[in-house]
């Protein structure tokens, strides 16, 4: 079995879950401090 | 304590909070970006796992943050209960939606390691489904916080089920102990670890990151939650006014 496919689907889902989250995060702060 | 108190604050919390918000995320997203060259492209294969053991390196902090972010939770709450801190149960509600975030990741992380090491997705062992509790926990918390919150309740409530959450904690720790699981038993202490270091090493420079950016991460939350405060108060004054 390739394990490539698996190892960057568990990167992907980290960093993309990680970024949207901060991302989220970060526009309702400037939303709310404006 | 006093200086607990001092900090406990909100307009001296915000004037520290505004500089290190993004001096803490930026930190973390340096040392992510380095963890992951590092893990990909600097670490040999597992002589058994081969090039999955890679997954360490993110499944790792995931779990980190995830059983993190509730303690972050169960001390706030305490904080908020016994000495009434101001800012405790805004940290509170702040880490509940990361944390969750990160607990779901780990979850994900674990499933995607595990088909080509263990031949499933999914086994109902004592560390998932530990794991997959405490993820369930996170969302009744963050419903519990928000009906207290449009009831206009006081906060005791979702800080009492903070602190009895955190009976999870231990279980999740030592399910791999207490039950003979397919999750492999602790491999990483405080003082020892079972695997080799020319594998470890970029593991606490993740781990490191990856803390940094989630405190980041709260704080855009906190200041997010002060910032509705101010402004529902003030409208509240011009109403009365």
């Amino acid at each position: 079995m390739n394990p490539w496919p698996f190892v960057t689907a568990a990167y992907a889902v980290t960093l993309g879950g990680g970024a949207v989250i901060a991302l989220l995060s970060y526009l309702a702060m400037r939303k709310a401090e404006k | 304590m006093a200086t607990l108190h001092a900090f406990a604050n909100p307009a001296r919390f915000l004037k520290i909070a505004k500089p290190l918000t993004p001096a803490l995320f930026w930190l973390g997203v340096a040392l992510i970006v380095l963890g992951c060259w590092a893990g990909l492209t600097q670490t040999p294969p597992d002589y058994l796992q081969g090039e999955t053991v890679r997954i360490l390196y993110i499944h790792v902090p995931a779990a980190w943050l995830g059983m993190g972010g509730w303690s972050g939770i169960a001390i706030s709450s305490i904080m908020f209960l016994v000495w009434r801190h101001p800012l405790a149960s805004v940290a509170a509600r702040a880490i509940a939606l990361p944390g969750a975030v990160f607990a779901a990741l780990c979850l994900m992380t674990g499933s995607i390691w595990g088909r080509p090491t263990w031949g499933t997705w999914w086994q109902w062992d004592g560390r998932l489904t530990s794991m997959l509790l405490l993820f369930f926990v996170y969302l009744g918390y963050m419903a519990l916080a928000k009906a207290d919150a449009d009831r206009g309740g006081d906060g005791r409530v979702p800080a009492l089920y903070g602190i009895a959450g955190s009976v999870l904690l231990p279980i999740i720790r030592y399910s791999v102990v207490w039950w003979n699981t397919l999750h492999q038993g602790p491999s990483i202490g405080l003082t020892q670890s079972t695997i080799a270091g020319s594998i470890l090493w970029p593991l606490p420079i993740m781990l490191a990151g990856f803390t940094f950016a989630f405190a980041g991460i709260v704080l855009m939350r906190m200041r997010t939650m002060l910032a509705i405060t101010k402004t529902e108060a003030r409208m509240r004054r011009m109403a009365r006014s």
